[in-house]
């Protein structure tokens, strides 16, 4: 079951080596999330309107290997921002993919632009 | 995970090196605390273990059963180890120890060298030598491969048969939980003891009957003075001799007979062992070579073995220091193996000197052979101090008790108060958890004191989730909640603080003070409501659905107009399911459906391959529809005249009815009728928690309606009209609300009720949990909803008029909005490519979702 969750590894802004051009901006709801098809893998997406921000992480929930988060709602825990799975309201740091409720799960987390109307996915 | 973030081990020359042997419990306690203390650079440290994956809470080890989820037992991830420059190697057990050269090897012959050795290698399950006991289906419970095998084989036995038995061999704390384990896969348990009694060790032979009628009711045989001579069975079990004809026939046995502590390293090495086995350790936890410490239930310290994993977390501090120098920490001299059993809805714990071993003392005893409790103090002489107990059936006294006894506080004049409470007054017999001392240790498991919990209150800590982060209180065994939660509550009533229940971090307000300002000022828009009166700029997954139930009370707001703030289900007007696909549930009102109907459904479900149930709400529900084809399945039974029911929303979900006069000989009005209008009346109405209703013809309540939010009985004379009960979690009967009324006044009341409910509740309390929380109960809701005590009857029937006129089908509305451009239901925003993550199994003609691993 882990096998999936290999596939997805957090890059930083530095690892980029590739920006992905995903949709136009118009097309991601605000203050809400998206899923993004990158070949085989499946990137959520997330527009905090609000602050202005982008965020985006791997679309499987470590829980129980769904593809659910992008279904999710967006939220902040403290000052960092956070997703919490549709499925069993685990939530995550889109910050750094941790488990926000000490539990030892951790998601991937992927650096996101906007340019020209176009959001874009870091990827390595 | 990220590899990226962790730093590079670097190891000095100079770093010494740590070996801890065994990842379990203990092994680990050793390593958190090493690091927490030393940080990551001081040692170079390797952790070997002989389980496939990193330590995991072994006292919690029957959650597995339930959910087979090994990671939440899981006590840190590998990337933790990592994080911390611990090395940590898993599924290899060492074979020697090389005390001469400090090296030690392991099975696939690597060699590694020590400046200190740590054996935390535990204990293995005892297997008494009963002819017999290698064949199949015998078991025993420490580890998760040990429960995957068990319930493998319990598997293999219902495949076979109906009536399915086990056994359990050993009735302590650890069979009694096994037992229910069994209990709980469907199998019949049957716990076999040696001895008399049950929990020997803890329990006296009252008590011990008091917890055998306990366990008999749920369903677990016992069977006591029994000696196994031999098992029975070709290759596999078939039963049990007891020796005189007397034979138990089963299917397979768990034993749980004992530990024995894994100290074969330390023998073939020449350490001390003991006679009956375990590392001979002093009180600084080292073993007979200085360079050596045993920690854990492999250590034998005052010639025994503490089975608990409080001790042994002890014993882990306990090395930690005497490895950074701190030579003066040591074992106490009095190490507290008092317990309770965790099994639910039985109440069973030991402390102290239970059994009065010590004869130092008097003992007062409570039986109440009704109600099934026995509780047992013992007191010294002088009768000024507890020295032990035993609580079976009614346990809540524990915590207290056992505070009481560790820090030999002062008792009641009459000792008997303790367990009787003091009769005549109101005042509890044992003052108020702060009378606690300061050095009471309050979580044994993370041996965090009153003070260390009262000193967060005052730092700021309100609740038992920042308590956790900020000393680990409660993450332990648990048990220490219920008094960390008092030792909150009180610090902050005694500061002059009033727990105010307040929404979440984002609102200072209750969800009452939000609905009146919302329709006060107006506000019409999450943004609107956060900028004006909360804090930050995003909320959380708590505020959001709050603010969008509230926008619906106040202006019938579909889902549809707040998406983005709503609960996931309401966003996509459908529940979740387990793979992530979706149910569909039509409104089938009251419960009364066509033919045709019935047909309409039918094509769609199989149109769309779609399992199909009849709902406990007297309904259908369709399952495993995906996301993009939840918008083509709406329209489609739109179509047809079918709206949406809700079955996602914190709403009105069905209100059930019998058939009533309509067919039933015993109708007395026509309860289908009435429930149809009544569902039709509220449907779409969200409220704080959702809502159900019943409709009875008559008192043999064939709808249940008595379970439910608001019901309504057919009577001589009228209706009965009853408010606040459920089904669910917690049952609970509905309660009078008015007798004998006609329909318009069922109606009028139902109104005013079910407003006044929206108006006042907290989120998420459904109408029962809300009855409890007003003062006055049921009578106060009667004044204010029959005799409108508080004058706000009209408004209240006004409120609700504007919400039934204003009510519109939101999948209605959800389809002809759809904007392709911004399109909610497709699974990718930029590909019309579906889920290839979902897979499906068949099941009896029908498909369900592979189950979780
Ligand atoms: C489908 C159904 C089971 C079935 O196959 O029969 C069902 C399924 C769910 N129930 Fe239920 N309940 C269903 C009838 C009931 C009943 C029976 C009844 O209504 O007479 C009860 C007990 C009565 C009651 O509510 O008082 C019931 C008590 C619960 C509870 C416990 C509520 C409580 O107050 O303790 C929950 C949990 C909750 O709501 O927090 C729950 C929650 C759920 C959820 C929503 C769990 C979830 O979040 O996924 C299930 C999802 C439904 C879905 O995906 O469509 N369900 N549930 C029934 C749908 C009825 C319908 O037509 O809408
Ligand atoms: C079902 C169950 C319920 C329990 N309930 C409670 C309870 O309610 N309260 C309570 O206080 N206690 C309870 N316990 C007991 C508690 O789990 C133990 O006290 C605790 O786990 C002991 O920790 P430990 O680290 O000493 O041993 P363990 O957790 O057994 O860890 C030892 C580890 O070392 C490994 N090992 C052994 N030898 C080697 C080797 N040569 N090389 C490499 N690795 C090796 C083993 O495989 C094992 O993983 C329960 C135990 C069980 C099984
Ligand atoms: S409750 Fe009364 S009317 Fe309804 S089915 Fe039962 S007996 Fe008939
Ligand atoms: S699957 Fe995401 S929280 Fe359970």
């Amino acid at each position: 079951m882990s096998a999936i969750l290999e596939t997805y590894k957090t890059v930083t802004e530095a690892e980029v080596k590739t920006w992905f051009k995903a949709a136009p901006v118009a097309k991601f709801p605000e203050n809400g999330g998206a899923c993004v098809k990158i070949d085989d893998k499946q990137i959520a997406v997330f527009n905090f309107t609000a602050e202005g921000k982008w965020y985006a992480s791997q679309n499987v929930c470590p829980h129980k290997m769904e593809m659910v988060l992008s279904r999710g709602m967006i939220g902040e825990d403290c000052g960092t921002p956070k997703i919490a799975c549709p499925l069993h309201k685990k939530t995550f740091s889109l910050k750094t993919g941790e488990d926000l409720n000490g539990e030892d799960y951790a998601i991937a987390v992927y650096p996101v632009k906007v340019k020209d109307g176009f959001v874009y996915i870091g990827i390595s | 995970m990220f590899a990226s973030y962790y730093k590079v081990k670097q190891t000095s020359l100079y770093m010494k090196t740590i070996l801890v042997i065994g990842n379990g419990m203990v092994g680990y306690k050793f390593c958190e605390k090493l690091v927490a203390k030393a940080g990551n650079d001081a040692f170079n440290v390797i952790v070997f273990g002989e389980e496939p994956r990193p330590a995991y809470d072994r006292v919690h080890l029957s959650e597995y059963f339930a959910d087979q989820d090994a990671e939440r037992l899981s006590m840190a991830p590998r990337s933790w180890y990592q994080e911390y420059n611990i090395q940590l190697i898993t599924n290899e057990r060492v074979t020697d120890v090389h005390r001469d050269s400090k090296t030690i090897t392991t099975i696939t012959d690597k060699e590694y060298t020590y400046d200190f050795l740590v054996l935390a290698t535990g204990s293995s399950p005892f297997v008494p030598p009963i002819p017999g006991v290698e064949k199949k289906g015998v078991f025993v419970y420490r580890t998760i491969e040990d429960l995957d095998a068990t319930m493998a084989y319990a598997e293999e036995i219902k495949a076979r048969k109906a009536n399915g038995k086990a056994a359990i061999l050993g009735g302590g704390l650890l069979g009694l939980e096994a037992g229910k384990a069994i209990l709980d896969m469907n199998l019949s348990a049957s716990v076999v003891e040696f001895a008399p009694r049950l929990m020997p060790r803890q329990l006296d032979n009252d008590a011990s009957k008091v917890l055998q009628g306990k366990l008999e009711d749920i369903g677990i045989e016992i069977l006591l003075n029994k000696a196994t001579k031999q098992v029975l069975g070709d290759e596999y079990i078939t039963g049990m001799d007891f020796g005189n004809n007397d034979v138990l026939e089963v299917d397979m046995l768990l034993v749980s007979a004992g530990i024995r502590p894994r100290d074969e390293l330390a023998k073939t090495c020449g350490l001390e062992v003991g006679t009956r086995g375990g590392v001979v350790v002093n009180n600084f936890m080292k073993t007979s070579d200085e360079s050596i410490f045993a920690i854990g239930e492999c250590a034998l310290l005052n010639q025994m073995i503490y089975g608990l994993v409080a001790p042994g977390y002890d014993m882990a501090a306990v090395a930690v220091d005497q490895i950074l120098g701190e030579v003066e920490t040591a074992m106490p001299k009095h190490i507290d193996m008092s317990t309770k059993l965790k099994l639910s809805g039985i109440d069973v714990a030991s402390f102290g000197d239970a059994l009065n071993e010590t004869k130092k003392s008097e003992t007062i005893v409570y039986e109440n052979k009704f109600q099934g409790i026995y509780k047992k103090i013992n007191v010294s002489k002088d009768g000024k101090s507890l020295l032990g107990g035993i609580l079976v059936g009614d346990a809540s006294d524990y915590n207290m008790l056992h505070q009481i006894f560790l820090n030999g506080m002062a008792i009641p004049e009459n000792p008997e108060d303790l367990i009787l409470g003091a009769r005549g007054g109101e005042e509890a017999s044992f003052g108020s958890v702060l009378d606690l001392p300061d050095t009471a240790v309050v979580c044994s498991c993370e041996a965090v004191t009153k003070g260390g919990i009262c000193c967060k209150v005052e730092e700021g800590v309100t609740t038992v989730k920042e308590m956790a982060a900020a000393n680990k209180a409660t993450t332990g065994c648990g048990g220490c909640k219920p008094m960390v939660t008092d030792l909150i509550n009180e610090t902050l009533k005694s500061q002059g603080i009033t727990v105010k229940e307040t929404v979440c971090e984002h609102f200072d307000y209750s969800r009452q003070e939000l609905y009146d300002l919302i329709k006060l000022k107006q506000i019409k828009s999450y943004e609107d409501l956060l900028a004006t009166y909360g804090k930050g700029k995003l909320g959380c997954e708590v505020c959001k659905p709050v603010a969008a139930s509230l926008f619906a009370s106040i202006y019938n707001d579909t889902a549809n107009e707040h998406n983005v703030i709503q609960d996931s289900n309401d966003k996509f007007l459908a529940n979740i399911q387990r793979n992530g696909t979706y149910s569909v549930v039509p409104r089938v009102a009251g419960g009364e459906i066509t033919p045709t109907q019935l047909i309409q459904i039918g094509e769609i479900a199989k149109k769309y391959d779609l399992y199909t149930k009849i709902t406990g709400g007297q309904r259908i529900d369709m399952f495993g529809a995906q996301l993009h084809e939840l918008p083509l399945i709406w329209k489609e039974l739109i179509d047809y005249g079918f709206e949406s029911g809700h079955a996602y929303g914190k709403s009105l979900r069905t209100v059930k009815s019998c058939v009533g006069s309509t067919w039933c000989r015993y109708g007395m009005d026509e309860s289908v009728s009435f429930a149809i209008e009544m569902e039709n009346r509220y449907k779409g109405i969200r409220s704080p928690h959702k809502f159900k209703g019943g409709v009875s013809g008559c008192i043999r309540e064939c709808a249940e309606a008595r379970c439910k939010d608001f019901g309504v009985i057919a009577v001589e004379g009228g209706w009965n009209l009853y408010v606040c009960g459920n089904g669910g979690a917690n049952p609970r009967h509905a309660e009078l609300l008015a007798e004998k009324i006609d329909n318009e006044t069922v109606l009028k009341y139902t109104d005013r009720f079910i407003m006044y409910y929206i108006k006042t509740a907290g989120p998420l309390v459904r109408t029962a949990a809300w009855l409890d929380k007003i003062e006055g109960g049921i009578a106060h809701v009667k004044d204010v909803v029959v005799n409108d005590s508080l004058g706000i009857c009209e408004m209240l029937e006004k409120d609700m008029a504007k919400l039934i006129d204003s009510y519109k089908c939101e999948w209605k509305q959800a389809i002809e909005n759809i904007d392709g451009q911004n399109n909610r239901f497709t699974h990718f925003i930029n590909s019309e490519e579906t889920d290839n993550n979902i897979e499906f199994v068949s099941l009896r003609d029908q498909k369900m979702p592979k189950l979780w691993a």
